[in-house]
């Protein structure tokens, strides 16, 4: 969101609401004289949904990221805790460089992050029409909302044994898992979505002669499509998390298989690094999807996305 | 059915059919559940309008305006009771009524001229025919330098013009409002108000208005539709006699004052 330009006029504060009535003779009822006026004084720093100016925006995530790097740097640095269990922030870098140089790190990057891809995409596809159907017509939401809400509330990690049964231990497993982790949740928020959208877009598209098809297609979809964006990017962060949970049970390759594999021979350092690369990727996606969503909804005015 | 450009004939479409109204409403009622009870908000309801009126309906805040309106429209089916557009009994939705709501209802993702356009496709317009009808409703409601800008870019005003374009283009039987500039400060209504009038003039709509400003519903109808509240019934049919052509300042003369205290005490009954 742009700043507010300083030409705009000041909102009104809270207080000038309460102000009595300007045409009102009646006495007061209170005929004790109001003790403490309450009066909201402008701040940059805790402005609410106001913008920040640019140097706080960029100070502020050097001392969000700074802070945590100096305790991990003292702790470390300064001996408090053992090299085996906090390697220092440099040992982690170079260590990093070091899988990547001669252990062929990308390979792993590159297997996790088309498995999370793939369950992701599976997951979007079998979504976002279940969820515009349920959220549109209440007849397929009875239908279906027994199965989605249940299913919803069962851990995927308990079905993981089944699924190794059913699709064996080869890469069909893993997008499964991570499939089933989220598409229960991209429903249920897709439909949230589609039952948000206020009643005058819906009756407008009627009575311009939209039959249901087109109100799905050109209404129900457009003005959901924001939202539904907003869910892949929450739910993306939750693919990893069911990735991992699938690598660490089977796999010769990814970043979760090499993380336990690390914490087997105590690589603590290596741990860490797989970790920090997982953050990256789910930056970067994020990111990604943030300008996915901007291209596909630049109508859409929400502050901050 | 023959797309052209009518704006201001109404086409008898076969010569030797009855003169039916456009629109009318028959021994309409509408009962809600409210918390176990049966509440009953339309009674017995009856309205007829005739090709190119221009009719407002006004009543007391809670009468059961707007559910009229949405039954009217399609949007709510009626306890009892029935529809007839050009004596067809109608259910259910269609862009042979129009409509334009009170909040602003416009498809935000789309352009204003876009928004236009989304009736005339489904509609089964050719391009050129779209295109032609875009520019000439644009005109209308004076918003052609904004046919690209989106819903986010206009003002209050320009979005309710915007919304009474693309019903119009789409041109309908009968045009229902419901309060549509009811969100409005009071000299963007006055404008709206007479660009209604000239709208009208222009374009000789069949138009359903409601309103609960008496004022408004004097100066752009030539019928007022006076309601009753608890249970909602019409208390009487009240034919405006003032010049078919007005201006703002027609709201001080004594005709229009009487009429206006005349209805206000109906309604304050
Ligand atoms: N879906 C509903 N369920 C139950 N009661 C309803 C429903 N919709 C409307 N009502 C009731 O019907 C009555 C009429 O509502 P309506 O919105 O038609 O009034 P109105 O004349 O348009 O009022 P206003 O001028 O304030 O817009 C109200 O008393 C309202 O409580
Ligand atoms: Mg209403």
């Amino acid at each position: 969101m742009t700043e507010f330009s300083s030409k705009a006029p000041e909102p009104t504060t809270p207080d000038e609401e309460r102000s009595p009535n300007q045409g009102n003779i009646a006495a007061p009822i209170n005929k004790q004289p109001t003790k403490k006026r309450l009066r909201l004084r402008p701040s940059t720093f805790w402005s609410v949904r106001r913008g920040i100016p640019t140097w706080l925006k960029i100070v502020m995530p050097i001392i969000g990221i700074g802070i945590p790097l100096i305790i991990w740097s003292i702790l470390s640095y300064g001996g408090f805790v053992k090299d085996i269990f906090l390697p220092a922030p440099t040992r982690v870098i170079s260590t990093g460089i070091e899988l990547f140089t001669e252990d062929e790190l990308i390979k792993d990057i590159f297997a996790s992050a088309s498995r999370v891809l793939g369950g992701f995409a599976l997951a979007g596809l079998v979504s976002i029409p279940i969820g515009l159907l349920m959220g549109t017509f209440e007849s397929i939401a009875s239908l279906l909302n027994p199965f989605v809400s249940a299913v919803r509330y069962m851990p995927v990690a308990a079905f993981v044994p089944l699924i190794v049964i059913w699709a064996g231990i080869d890469e069909t497993a893993k997008y499964l898992i991570v499939f089933l982790g989220i598409v229960l949740y991209n429903i249920a928020m897709i439909v949230d979505a589609v039952r948000a959208i206020p009643d005058e877009l819906l009756n407008a598209a009627y009575t311009l002669g939209s039959n249901r098809f087109v109100l799905l297609s050109k209404v129900i979809f457009p003005a959901a499509l924001p939202s539904i964006m907003n869910t892949m990017r929450v739910n993306i962060a939750g693919a990893w998390n069911f990735l991992i949970l699938a690598e660490l049970i089977a796999a010769e390759q990814g970043l979760g298989f090499r993380i336990i594999r690390s914490q087997r021979y105590l690589q603590t350092d290596r741990v860490l690094f797989c970790i920090l690369i997982i953050g990256i990727i789910g930056l970067l996606t994020d990111f990604l999807l943030k300008q996915l969503g901007m291209f596909l909804t630049p109508w859409y005015e929400q502050g901050e996305r | 059915m023959a797309k052209t450009l009518p704006l201001t004939t109404n086409s008898g479409d076969s010569p030797q059919a009855v003169e039916h109204p456009k629109l009318s409403v028959h021994g309409l009622s509408k009962s809600f559940v409210y918390q176990g009870n049966p509440l009953t908000v339309l009674d017995d309801v009856d309205i007829e309008l005739k090709a190119n009126e221009f009719i407002c309906l006004v009543g007391a805040s809670g009468c059961g305006k707007s559910t009229l309106l949405k039954i009217i429209a399609g949007l709510m089916s009626p306890t009892t009771g029935e529809v007839r557009v050009e004596g067809e009994a109608v259910e259910g939705p269609g862009s042979d009524r129009g409509m334009v709501f009170q909040s602003y209802s416009l498809f935000p993702w789309l352009t204003v001229a876009k928004n236009v356009e989304f009736g005339l496709k489904l509609q089964g317009f050719s391009k050129a025919e779209r295109r032609e009808r875009i520019a000439y409703y644009l005109d209308v409601v004076g918003l052609s330098r904004f046919a690209n800008a989106l819903p986010k870019q206009l003002s209050g005003g320009m979005k309710q013009r915007a919304a009474i374009a693309r019903a119009l283009a789409n041109e309908p039987e009968v045009m229902l409002m419901d309060e549509p500039f009811g969100a409005l400060d009071a000299q963007t209504k006055e404008q709206l108000q007479q660009f209604m009038q000239e709208v009208w003039e222009r374009t000789h709509m069949t138009i359903l208005m409601v309103t609960h400003d008496v004022e408004e519903a004097i100066f752009l109808s030539h019928r007022v539709y006076i309601m009753d509240a608890h249970p909602g019934r019409i208390r009487e049919n009240l034919h405006i006699p003032l010049p078919e052509h007005r201006e703002l300042d027609i709201k001080i003369m004594p005709q229009f004052l009487e009429l206006k205290r005349y209805i206000t005490n109906q309604l304050g009954h």
